[in-house]
């Protein structure tokens, strides 16, 4: 019987070793692995690369991890946003390399990890300065640079509902890099908010299959859902929003 | 003041100027700022369908204060809603959608826009700012039309239109118009020709003000 489901968040981070590079899902705090994020941060691992199209939000997550001193390296396309200042604190002390990577490019590079692409040809920041130093080719008149393949040791990824075997539904938007980012890492660690039965997910709708994905560690009801339903949820800012009754 | 030339328009006059350019059916990208003004004014009987880059088509307007949902957000990470026929996607599949041709139009900002449709509106290069580039050079390439929506002067009094940009670009040659507050002009291979006026603006006076050529004399 294969069981890719984990009792808890901290087995579902055993293992990962210092100097690693994590891919982290997550678009703002969309669909961001905060539950495995803190289960790596009191597992340990340290001097890592981490790839993840931001750069935390607020204190918490990916943010909380920053302010341990565990990331020698981002790898994002925006890390700054209104409520990023812990990254924004370390990259002015020159604490953490940074490198930037248009969203598309970055997008790319963990999709063409994923699929075996030795290296592509993107239209994306020809003639602009993130594509200094990079091979340029004309193909049927339009220009290019040489992309490579971004793989990772771990991708800590969130999805809605996963099954024993690894097969995984997303929720919304929250869906963002979590595909892609499972296909390109060695080892796939997902938090999911259920694990449902085998053939509980409809296999026309799996958006994941289980093949991509090592391990599986529910971590309950996210607030605004409950039972399947939208139950209304709090805005960026925090606020709270419940549903109007 | 009384009998004072306007030679001006607003910005949600002009995101309505915008909106009135875009036809139904059409797939569209409003980038953060500005732009997402154009979502106001669009008509409600026209099917347009709106892109956010962040994994959705058919993107629908902010939900109302009781129904935020965390997991539905648009580029910004502002709350929104998905209409009824939205789709959701993941990142690469959101980026092939651009730079595979088959996004219509996208309306982004400028910090400057050249006379052969070079777009700088990611980085002013100032030290010590932190850089983050998003999904701005992938929309400035792959949307079949770019459309800048600006003010036509800095703050300062400067233009925006530049024979060639100061700031670091974001695409080369990949704007086909530009929405100011003064006047929509097109970018043609040879400079920017104006393509319709707003109040009182006449054509020497927007040469005066960017110090360029137009091309509407040739």
């Amino acid at each position: 019987m294969i069981d890719k489901t984990l009792p808890s968040t901290a087995a579902a981070v055993a293992g990962i070793e210092d100097g690693s590079t994590v891919m982290i899902g997550g678009f703002g705090r969309a669909g961001q692995p905060v539950e495995l994020i803190d289960a790596l941060i009191e597992q340990g691992a340290g001097d890592l690369t981490i790839v993840s199209n931001n750069a935390g939000n607020g204190d918490t997550g990916l943010a909380a991890l920053l302010a341990k001193g565990r990331v020698r390296r981002m790898i994002c396309s925006f890390p700054r946003q209104h409520d990023s200042w812990v990254f924004d604190g370390l990259y002015r002390a020159g604490e953490i390399e940074l490198e930037i990577v248009p969203q598309g490019n970055l997008a790319e590079r963990i999709r063409a990890a994923g699929a075996g692409i030795g290296a592509f040809f993107s239209p994306t920041g020809v003639g602009t300065e993130l594509a200094g130093g990079k091979e340029e080719r004309t193909i049927d008149g339009r220009r290019y640079v040489l992309e490579y393949p971004i793989r990772a040791d771990i991708a800590l990824i969130s999805a809605y509902r996963g099954d024993r075997w690894g097969n995984l539904v997303y929720r919304e938007t929250a869906r963002n890099f979590g595909p892609i980012m499972a296909a390109a890492a060695s080892t796939t660690v997902v938090q999911v908010d259920e694990v449902v039965e085998l053939g509980a997910l409809d296999p026309e709708a799996v958006v994941t299959p289980g093949i991509f994905v090592n391990r599986v560690v529910p971590v309950g009801s996210r607030p605004w859902v409950q039972g399947g339903a939208f139950v209304g949820g709090v805005d960026i800012e925090g606020r709270s929003c419940q549903v109007r009754s | 003041m009384p009998g004072a030339l306007v030679t001006r328009i607003s910005r949600e006059e002009l995101a309505a100027r915008i909106a009135a350019d875009i036809p139904e059916g059409a797939y569209v990208n409003l980038g953060i700022g500005a732009p997402t003004l154009v979502a106001n004014y669009l008509l409600a009987d026209l099917e347009i369908i709106l892109h956010t880059e962040n994994g959705l088509l058919g993107m629908g307007p902010a939900p109302d204060a009781g129904l935020i949902d965390p997991d539905l957000i648009n580029a910004g990470k502002q709350p929104v809603t998905a209409l009824a026929g939205a789709a959701y996607f993941h990142h690469a599949d959101s980026f092939g959608m651009m730079r595979g041709g088959h996004l219509d139009i996208c309306v982004l900002g400028a910090f400057q826009v050249s006379a052969t449709g070079d777009l700088a509106n990611w980085s002013t290069g100032a030290p010590g700012a932190i850089p983050a580039v998003g999904g701005a050079m992938d929309l400035a390439i792959g949307a079949k039309d770019v459309f800048v929506m600006t003010d036509l002067l800095t703050k300062s009094g400067e233009s925006k239109l530049v024979a060639e940009c100061v700031y670091p670009l974001t695409g080369v040659g990949c704007v086909s118009r530009v929405y100011t507050d003064r006047a929509v002009f097109d970018v043609t291979g040879d400079g920017f020709r104006v393509r319709e006026l707003f109040g009182g603006t006449t054509i020497d006076q927007l040469e005066q003000l960017i110090r360029l050529d137009l091309r509407n004399k040739d």
